[in-house]
């Protein structure tokens, strides 16, 4: 079976101009494969390289060296080579993130916040405020603050506003940094549910899950990155 | 896949022996929001200026998908036919409102005024298509019979996009659009142009110096420096990832509130 | 001297019309190109003459150069022959050129024109002269020349509506009421000089040639006999003229232009036509307005025939 994320030779540097040209390797040689349906989490040392992988395959940041490829609509895309509008494209359609922080336009309702992926997609406005109210509710966060830009949110509140957003759209290949990193027992369980639920429908998963448990309830693999440390 | 929209070939613009612009090259597609980032004297506004038709390049050429011609260099037509293209598939929002709106005209007039160019010649249709686009951009349609001087610089530049949009031209030119405005009608602004690029499907190619306007705004990113691209990309990766020393120095200089 | 400078008419201390032959020559070949794009603006060197700026020395250099020695010429101001600028325009081309006047519209060969068409239709052996003092209709819009001459080249005449719905916007209506732009033969648009809108329809198909000079900003225009002339509009506002709800208080004519006249200073005023030989004539023919005859109006009557 064609993996869904392909990732060959992959290597990062980054090369800090202003602080002397320093070189800060990140990682080197890096290879893996995820199917559909499979969960890999990424292990390993604090500054080990795991946000900037995930981000990598979300084609945020951008590596030097090898190829990235993802499974987008019957043929696959090296994020390396990509233009930027495919790269756009892939998000919208085939690539999900929940980043470790919630970064939206400010003043946007977080009703508005959620939905907009579905509606982006094509999906009638009010039917996908329909359903981004009912996971938004599934993750507790009541009907009264959906009007509410989610900046004034607490840390926890904000990162299930920010888990609604990636699960609206049933995204073949989901990114997940952190999803449970500060939430609570009760909506930890709902946050492993949705993702159970994902790899269920077919989901490719790359998690970065600090906490031992959830990533022992969700991941099917472990890739530990502080093997491809690459010395200065 | 459908040709680009727009097409820019080995563009230059010099004034003099001062050189504006060099070695510009990128691609466009229908729907995608470009900007357009540097310090100012970077070449910004004069490389905007050229895309935009309104200033010819020293060398190179702007091509553009022209609707029954296709790609077409907007310097080999005939000036008639690019004064045409440029009132119907181009539009161009300025920094300064007063600039492009007529201030002995009333807001409405001033709106109308690019349907009546391009031949509208039903008082009764120009005037409600006149006050949906005031609606749409945030402005009261009851005000429409005032001149725009009784109106704030930021309902100025609303007016302006206004006056822009309602020929639904294909591809926006925006010289720093939120320039001059105070932080909170900058981000209503902001708001409003996002929401309207979305709904149009616009594309759109966006100067600014401000990075977090470029964030908001464009997908893709061209930093200038002294008249040269040095780093181009969607727009997050410049700004999260950036790998040129020029673009490190911008992303690093940005306060935090 | 020679012969034919003794036998030349009018004051000997001048050529012929006032102008030299050779201005004359240059005038006229303006007009020549005038005639063969109509509604175009020709520029033209245009002299000092003997009267200031905005007294029409853009239609007396016109004249000047087209009159000949038997010609019959009216001048009119406001309609009015009597008016100053009238008198002392005709009082000069009597001095300069002896040629017979008049104050007959049907008998004129040349008529020269301030603010008004005349009342009665004319004919294709007349030529009607305007003052112009603005001949740039695009002007208010658009104060770069350059600008000017490409709209007019490529006809990019839209924002010519601009100001009619203005208009509109604050009166209901169209309120422009005087140079009312007009497009000439559907290619140039022009302005009709300060003459009411109310005169707009005559000039289209008019069977006289119609020449416009404007000496301040040297420039020749003209419509050619029978040619199409039609005023801006929208499609639900159409062009319209000027109504009165009265009649002419002297020929009781309803359907001229009228000038409100007041009589005394307790409010008493009447209208009258503007054009005075059109008024004249229908007294002439017995035609009663309801203050002819009146002891307040003797003076104008008097006056006028």
């Amino acid at each position: 079976m064609t993996p869904m994320i392909a990732v060959k030779d992959l290597s990062k540097t980054f090369v800090l101009h202003l602080q002397g040209s320093t070189r800060l390797p990140v990682f080197d040689a890096v290879s893996f494969e995820v199917a559909a349906g499979e969960c890999l989490a990424l292990v390993g040392p604090s500054g080990a390289g795991k946000s900037t992988l995930l981000r990598s395959l979300y084609g945020n940041y951008r590596p030097d060296g090898g190829s990235l490829a993802v499974r987008h609509e019957g043929g696959a895309v090296d994020l390396m080579t990509a233009e930027p509008r495919t790269v756009l494209t892939l998000r919208r359609r085939t690539i999900g993130h929940v980043s470790q922080f919630l970064r939206v336009i400010p003043r946007v309702a977080t009703l508005d916040v959620v939905a907009e992926p579905a509606i982006a997609l094509g999906e009638a406005p009010e039917s996908a405020r329909a359903r981004a109210a009912a996971l938004l509710e599934r993750l507790n966060i009541a009907p009264g603050m959906h009007g509410l830009a989610p900046a004034t949110f607490s840390g926890g509140e904000q990162q299930r506003v920010n888990v609604a957003r990636g699960f609206l759209v049933d995204y073949p290949v989901l990114l997940l940094d952190e999803p449970t990193a500060s939430l609570d027992t009760a909506n930890r369980d709902v946050v492993v549910d949705l993702i159970l639920e994902a790899r269920a429908r077919g989901a490719a998963v790359v998690g970065i899950f600090h906490d031992a448990a959830v990533r022992d309830r969700v991941a099917d693999r472990c890739f530990d990155l502080s093997a491809f440390r690459t010395a200065a | 896949m459908s040709a680009p929209l727009l097409q820019v070939e080995a563009l230059g613009h010099r004034f003099g022996r001062i050189v504006a612009c060099r070695d510009i090259a990128f691609a466009m597609h229908a729907g995608e929001v470009l900007g357009i980032v540097g310090e100012s004297g970077s070449g910004k506004t004069t490389l905007l200026n050229c895309l935009a038709g309104r200033l010819a390049p020293t060398c190179g050429r702007v091509l553009y998908d022209m609707r029954v011609k296709g790609s077409t260099d907007l310097y080999a037509l005939s000036e008639p036919e690019r004064r045409l293209l440029m009132r119907t598939d181009l539009g161009f929002v300025t920094q300064n409102p007063r600039d492009a709106l007529r201030m002995g005209i009333s807001a409405g007039g001033n709106v109308g005024e690019r349907l009546m160019v391009n031949g509208a010649r039903h008082y009764g249709a120009i005037r409600d298509s006149a006050a949906d686009w005031l609606g749409r951009v945030e402005l009261d349609p009851g005000r429409m019979d005032d001149r725009p001087g009784t109106y704030s610089g930021g309902m100025q530049q609303r007016l302006q996009i206004a006056k822009t949009l309602v020929v639904k031209p294909r591809l926006v030119f925006m010289d720093e659009p939120t320039g001059g405005l105070d932080v909170s009608v900058q981000a209503r602004l902001l708001d409003l142009l996002r929401g309207l690029v979305r709904e149009l499907g616009l594309s759109a190619v966006i100067v600014t110096h401000d990075l977090a306007v470029a964030r908001l705004l464009a997908d893709r990113l061209m930093v200038m420096r002294a008249g040269e691209v040095v780093e181009q990309g969607l727009t997050d990766q410049v700004l999260d990832d950036p790998h040129h020393p020029y673009t490190q120095l911008l992303v690093s200089s940005v306060l935090q509130p | 001297m020679s012969a034919a400078e003794k036998t030349r008419p009018g004051d000997p201390a001048y050529n012929f019309g006032y102008l030299d032959e050779q201005t004359k020559r240059m005038i006229r070949r303006g007009l020549l190109k005038a005639v063969a794009i109509p509604g175009y603006q020709v520029p033209f060197a245009s002299r000092e003459m003997p009267l200031p700026y905005g007294w029409g020395t853009g239609g007396i250099q016109v004249t000047a150069s087209i009159i000949g020695p038997h010609d019959r010429l009216k001048v009119i101001d406001q309609g009015a022959d009597d008016t100053t600028n009238a008198v002392s325009i005709r009082r000069f081309f009597q001095r300069v050129t002896a040629v017979e006047t008049t104050e007959e519209t049907a008998q004129a060969t040349l008529i020269q024109t301030r603010h008004r068409i005349p009342e009665r239709d004319l004919t294709d052996d007349q030529i009607l002269v305007y003052q112009v003092p603005i001949p740039e209709p695009l002007r208010q819009l658009e104060p770069r020349e350059s600008e000017c001459r490409k709209i007019h080249a490529w006809q990019e005449y839209g924002v010519m509506h601009v100001g009619l719905y203005e208009d509109i916007a604050r009166w209901g209506h169209i309120a422009r009421t005087y140079d009312y732009p007009v497009m000439v033969n559907e290619r140039y648009l022009s302005a009709p000089s300060p003459i009411p809108k109310f005169d707009n329809p005559k000039m289209t198909r008019m069977a006289a040639l119609q020449l416009f000079g404007a000496g301040r900003e040297k420039r020749l225009y003209a419509i050619p006999p029978h040619t199409d002339v039609r005023s801006l509009d929208f499609e639900d506002h159409p062009f319209e003229v000027q109504h009165w709800d009265e009649v002419c208080g002297l020929c009781g004519a309803a359907e001229s232009f009228l000038d409100e006249v007041i009589l005394d200073d307790r409010g008493g005023h009447m209208y009258v036509c503007s054009d005075s030989d059109f008024c004249r004539h229908r007294r002439e023919q017995g035609h009663r307005g309801a203050m002819a005859g009146h002891e307040a109006v003797r003076g104008l009557t008097e006056q006028a025939s």
